[in-house]
């Protein structure tokens, strides 16, 4: 997305007031990219660095003392590839029914000759306004037998109102009506318009909801921490809770404890083999995301317009 | 567009039945969304009636017996409840008062930026923290915030000689907590702006500045009037959250050094319900929070609507 270009001025003079907007929209650009940035390339350097000089509080920007032993013992660490495991099949299933279930409703509120679609839509906002709060909710879940059950983590939020909206308005304002109509004369079911006319048209907007649903499911935890307790289950952000924020880090990675040296040497090294465990949980989402950017910006835009 | 609307009408004109029976297929595409939210949403919201009953675990939501407003009663007795209500409006109030301009401010300077690769170099990376996982948010604060290492306290160093315990003394919470989320949802917000503010018609920008108005004049009589319509939208839904400060972050940051400032609605409503299984009296935590809500967004509407004619509903 690019903003309105601004008005050229190449001809002009530049008054002063003109250079002060000038001064004022870059030094507020370079302060939010270095406030930005900063906080990652330290967290990227220090994952690289040698634990010693980390915990001394030595870098600053560059990584000191290279080395790849914190890199070594995460891969070795078999709670977070479990969680990795976890996550990754969360997503996949997750984003795979939220579209499956999102799509063909917002076509069929998208349709003017939907009888009762204003009364659906009341139905799916209302949702929005009012909720039965945690306690309601997990109590029916717990009806349902999805308590403790990998299935609530792919079928928890498979519809949000918001994509749906976002669908619903894409599917009105970019598939043609002649078009439709025009399968219809041809024979097509509405299954069938949907399939090979409406879907291969909204490629875009499939793509948006995806990465937004993906990148929810990559990175969610609440829904982990309340329902589910069984540790082979666990998704990698509950995994990276225990690590990074309650300090459970197993004992037995770390081997016996002889030496005072040596407990000062893996105290350093679970210090800085935290940094490394940011990268690895975060890189995927971060890797990606530049290259996906104009996706989800397009996908606010569409949204945006008719919230 | 007479072509579409032409069609349009065609289709409306049709009879009611036909357009019913023609149409089977769009009530099996939108059956699975209808499913998940009267399963999902709706049973729980009649679920919430164990607010106002005595929940057994033995004889479920429907069977368990009514103590009508019990529970209501013990909430308004509660000492700590005030303290929780106030910690939750608190939180919520210095993140708005703080992270609802800092978007704004920051969108107006990215659309005067000329150069459209440093415009787009900033916007790329000010979106980057938005996808960064609420864990390894607090995780990263806690490493800038380390005593020993933290780059926070370099710098706290560097000017007060001595180190600030930013995480550890509960007087630091809610400004950690409302920094951090401005760190990392600032740049995704001026999404929306950005977009209010492409859709500004260059006219209106060069008649000004014929007329002589200076760009700094140009972008608080066009640009602002341009966003204010998204502007007042965003702040009623954020008003309207006023009372729904997120779990996690809250969550992920509580230590027993700072429960006192830190303990808001939906941790209490975690605490009381999942831990201490007080089912029912966690659900009218839930439900008196629920209904809040629900006042301060009508509250909020009509406040705007009545001020400069934009509203949600």
């Amino acid at each position: 997305m690019r903003p309105a270009a601004p008005v050229k001025h190449k001809r002009l003079i530049r008054s002063k007031d003109d250079r002060i907007v000038d001064f004022i929209a870059y030094a507020v650009g370079a302060l939010v990219v270095l406030v930005t940035l900063y906080p990652l390339v330290f967290v990227v350097s220090a994952s690289f660095s040698d634990p010693a000089r980390v915990i001394n509080g030595e870098i600053t920007l560059l990584p000191k003392g290279f080395t790849l032993e914190g890199y070594k013992r995460i891969l070795n660490y078999s709670l977070i590839w479990k969680g990795y495991r976890n996550t990754f099949l969360y997503t996949l299933f997750g984003t795979s029914v939220n579209l499956a279930v999102t799509l063909p409703a917002a076509y069929a509120l998208s349709r003017r000759d939907f009888i009762g679609r204003n009364a659906l839509t009341a139905f799916f906002a209302f949702t929005m306004f009012f909720s039965g709060g945690l306690i309601p909710t997990y109590l029916v879940m717990k009806t349902l037998r999805l308590v403790n059950s990998p299935l609530i983590m792919v079928f928890m939020g498979a519809v949000s109102v918001w994509n749906t909206v976002i669908a619903r308005t894409f599917f009105q304002g970019n598939i043609p009506l002649e078009l439709q109509e025009a399968a219809y004369l041809d024979g097509c079911s509405t299954t069938q318009l949907f399939l090979r006319v409406v879907l291969p048209l909204a490629k875009p907007i499939i793509a948006v909801l995806a990465l937004f649903c993906a990148v929810g499911h990559w990175n969610s935890y609440f829904n982990a921490l309340i329902y589910l307790s069984n540790a082979n289950t666990y998704p990698l952000q509950i995994f990276l809770r225990n690590i990074l924020i309650l300090n459970q880090m197993d004992a037995m990675m770390m081997g016996d404890p002889d030496s005072m040296e040596f407990l000062l040497r893996m105290m350093q090294l679970k210090e800085s083999m935290k940094f490394g465990i940011v990268v690895v949980a975060s890189v995927p989402v971060l890797a990606l995301y530049p290259f996906l950017q104009k996706y989800f910006v397009k996908g606010m835009m569409v949204g945006a317009l008719k919230g | 567009m007479s072509q579409t609307t032409m069609t349009a009408q065609s289709i409306r004109r049709q009879p009611v039945l036909r357009r019913l029976t023609r149409n089977y297929e769009l009530y099996l595409f939108a059956l699975p969304a209808v499913v998940y939210f009267v399963l999902f949403c709706y049973a729980p919201m009649f679920g919430v009636q164990i607010a106002f009953k005595n929940f057994k675990p033995n004889l479920g939501i429907w069977g368990s017996p009514w103590v009508g407003l019990k529970h209501f009663q013990r909430i308004t007795t509660l000492p700590s409840f005030l303290q929780i209500v106030r910690n939750t409006l608190a939180l919520s109030l210095y993140q708005l008062a703080v992270g609802f301009p800092v978007p704004v401010v920051l969108a107006l300077c990215i659309n005067e930026m000329r150069s459209s690769k440093i415009r787009r170099t900033v916007q790329t990376v000010s979106y980057a923290p938005y996808f960064i996982s609420t864990v390894v948010l607090v995780s990263l604060l806690e490493i800038f915030c380390n005593e020993h290492y933290g780059v926070l306290n370099a710098l706290a160093r560097a000017f007060r000689q001595e180190t600030i315990p930013f995480l550890t003394r509960q007087q630091y919470f809610r400004g950690m907590y409302v920094l951090s989320g401005v760190w990392q949802g600032a740049g995704w917000s001026t999404i929306v702006y950005l977009s209010a503010l492409t859709s500004i018609d260059p006219e209106l920008h060069e008649s000004a500045m014929i007329d002589g108005a200076s760009r700094l004049q140009r972008v608080w009589h066009i640009n602002m009037p341009c966003i204010l319509p998204t502007l007042s939208l965003l702040f009623i839904l954020q008003v309207g959250g006023l009372m729904s400060i997120g779990f996690e972050k809250v969550f992920l940051m509580q230590k027993d050094i700072n429960i006192e400032l830190s303990e808001v609605i939906s941790t209490y409503v975690y605490k009381q319900g999942l831990q201490k299984l007080q089912y029912s009296f966690s659900a009218a935590v839930g439900l008196f929070n629920s209904v809040v809500n629900c006042l301060l967004l009508v509250l909020t509407n009509t406040v705007t609507r009545s001020l400069n004619g934009n509203s949600l509903f």
